[in-house]
């Protein structure tokens, strides 16, 4: 004859592992969302704008500066120097690993060993370029560890440059 | 005969104990964070690799996106209300005392000063409508500076006289923003002799550095 537990004396149990389960995903979530939310900020300096003498333009050997242009389509345009006679370039390039970096790098390089002093970035944004190019320019310079560059105004002569290679 | 027993150990584990600290790290956690405003302006940042974090305190954050349009806003209610009074000063618009306390809630903004009262009086769902707010004018109008040049100013003046700190200026653009929208607020950042700013990004994923 079977058995029949009749003995009513045990304490309800109730399975908690569901509960526990739901109180770790909650836990999970509000660490995730407390702590990764923040944002993250690129410090930016800009040269000193003085508007009483905006001819005081500082002087640098042509040798040491390259000069960044952003231009439409997510393409940049570099060249060593002067615009008007170019040491190296005018050439287009984009932000991507193999675009800008490589030559960065080179000419980091190139100018220490040449001169003694690091190398000069100029960035000028042209007005078809966007807030993504500048970011991502300023990223690169931070990655190839460029101390000094600097973010200046674009020039008709440039924009007219960066027409002529159809990223305008 | 006695029966011979093979005792068994049982796979139910007593989960009591684990609930317990489980529910007691999910307190601790929920009360901690802070609840988190929607933008009135939700703009997508541009990524990089850069790992440091944007401050809690003494920061002012003005946030582009949607063609051009610009919003402003200050961390700590205490700072909003102190700028507040000194732009009501400013342009000789009384605010009583409710609306500076609604005010205060309000993450950011970018409305005209004009149209300040309007939305102050809505509730947080509606002021947040997209497409609602026109942005905060951000050109002079003859001699008089922009009212963003203004409200940044009433800011730092309100973090100083408030927290006794320098209020740290943030940009918060849209990736596809273009570049002049971007310029113009540099250029108003450069006018009141900051040279030094903050540009919001998202961290970049996929390793991108090396």
């Amino acid at each position: 004859m079977a058995e029949l537990n009749t003995g009513g004396k045990q304490m309800p149990r109730v399975d908690l592992t569901p509960m526990v389960d739901l109180a770790f995903l909650l836990i999970t979530f509000f660490m995730l969302t407390t702590t990764l939310a923040k944002p993250h900020a690129m410090d930016v300096a800009m040269p000193d704008k003085d508007k009483e003498n905006k001819e005081d333009q500082l002087e640098v050997a042509d040798n040491r500066t390259m000069t960044i242009l952003l231009g439409a389509n997510d393409k940049a345009e570099y060249y060593m120097g002067q615009l008007e006679k170019p040491l190296e370039g005018p050439t287009v390039t984009d932000f991507s690993k193999n675009g800008i970096r490589p030559v960065l790098l080179k000419k980091l390089k190139d100018v220490q060993a040449a001169t003694g002093k690091s190398l000069i970035v100029i960035i000028r944004p042209s007005d078809k370029s966007n807030y993504r190019n500048l970011v991502d320019i300023m990223d690169e310079m931070k990655i190839v560890n460029a101390t000094q560059y600097m973010i200046g105004d674009i020039g008709t002569a440039e924009v007219e440059l960066l027409k002529r290679d159809g990223i305008y | 005969m006695p029966k011979i027993k093979v005792k068994r150990a049982s796979t139910t584990i007593d989960m009591t104990a684990m609930c317990d600290v489980s529910f007691l790290l999910l307190t601790f956690f929920i009360l901690t964070a802070t609840a988190r405003q929607p933008d009135p302006l939700p703009v997508d940042t541009p990524a990089s690799t850069v790992q440091i974090k944007v401050p809690d305190a003494n920061l002012g954050t003005i946030t582009v996106g949607d063609n051009g349009k610009m919003f402003f806003g200050v961390a700590g209610p205490n700072v909003r209300v102190r700028m507040l009074e000194r732009m009501s000063e400013k342009y000789s618009v009384g605010f009583s005392q409710k609306e500076k306390e609604r005010f205060a809630l309000m993450e950011g903004f970018g409305v005209p000063f004009g149209n300040l009262k309007q939305i102050i009086a809505m509730d947080n769902a509606a002021r947040n409508k997209p497409g609602l707010q026109p942005g905060i004018p951000s050109d002079s109008v003859g001699n008089n500076p922009s009212e963003l040049h203004e409200w940044i100013i009433a800011a730092r003046y309100a973090t100083k006289e408030i927290n006794n700190a320098e209020m740290r200026v943030a940009i918060k653009g849209d990736a596809k923003e273009q570049y002049p929208a971007i310029k113009k607020v540099i250029d108003i950042l450069q006018g009141q002799k900051i040279n030094k700013f903050s540009l919001v990004t998202n961290l970049r994923t996929e390793n991108y550095a090396e």
